[in-house]
C-alpha cells in the first residue's frame, strides 16, 4: 500500500520538475518548486510508514517549515531585489 | 477491524494520489501563472489531506496521529499564504497584461 503511494508521489514529483524546468517566467518555477517541496514532505512521511518508522514525520514537519520560509524568501527577493528591506512608504516624502 | 481499516486506507491513498497527479498535470497544462495556482492549491489540500488520512488509518499510536494532524494543519496554513504571495509577486513583477493570458492561441 505505501509502496504504491511512494511510486505515485514520485511520479507527480517528476511532473512538477518538468514545469520547474520549462516554466516561462520565474514565478512558474517558484510555484513548481513550492509544489515539489509539498510533495517531498509527503514522500518523507510515506517513506517513514513504508520502513515501519513513523518517527520520520518529525522530519516532514521540519521540511514543511523550511519549504514555506524558502518560498517566501525567494518571492521577496524577486519582488524587492532585497531581502532586508520592505516596500518604500507610499507617497515617499524623503 | 483490520481489513476494514485496510480498505479505508487504500481508498484514501488512491484518492490522494488521484488528486495529486491530476493537480500536477493541471500545473503542466494551464495557460498562465494565475490559473496554475488553482491546481497547485488543490494538490496541497485534497492530495495531501487524503494521503495523510490514509496513513492515519494505519497507525495505532496516538503520537503519530498528532504528528500527522500537525503536518496537515501546517500545510493548510502555509499553502494559501504562499499562493497569495506568489500571485501578488507575479502581478507586481509581470504586470496585469503579462500575468494573465488573454485568451491567446498557446493553450
Amino acid at each position: 500500500m505505501f509502496f504504491v503511494a511512494t511510486a505515485g508521489v514520485l511520479v507527480s514529483m517528476t511532473l512538477a520538475l518538468v514545469r520547474a524546468l520549462v516554466g516561462p517566467t520565474v514565478y512558474d518555477r517558484v510555484l513548481a518548486v513550492n509544489i515539489f517541496g509539498t510533495k517531498t514532505v509527503l514522500l518523507i512521511a510515506v517513506l517513514g510508514f513504508l520502513n515501519g518508522r513513523p518517527e520520520f514525520l518529525d522530519l516532514a514537519l521540519v521540511y514543511a517549515l523550511i519549504n514555506f520560509i524558502g518560498t517566501i524568501a525567494v518571492l521577496k527577493f524577486f519582488e524587492f531585489r532585497d531581502l532586508g528591506r520592505g516596500r518604500e512608504p507610499l507617497g515617499g516624502g524623503s | 477491524m483490520e481489513p476494514v481499516l485496510d480498505v479505508l486506507s487504500w481508498v484514501a491513498i488512491l484518492s490522494g494520489l488521484f488528486f495529486m497527479i491530476v493537480g500536477t498535470v493541471g500545473i503542466l497544462r494551464m495557460p498562465d501563472i494565475l490559473t496554475r495556482l488553482h491546481p497547485a492549491g488543490m494538490t496541497d489540500t485534497m492530495g495531501a489531506g487524503f494521503l495523510l488520512l490514509g496513513m492515519a488509518f494505519q497507525t495505532s499510536d496516538w503520537m503519530v496521529l498528532v504528528r500527522l494532524l500537525f503536518v496537515y494543519l501546517f500545510l493548510l496554513f502555509t499553502s494559501p499564504i504562499a499562493s497569495h504571495a506568489l500571485a501578488r509577486a507575479a502581478l507586481v513583477g509581470l504586470g496585469k497584461d503579462k500575468a494573465a493570458d488573454q485568451g491567446g492561441v498557446s493553450r
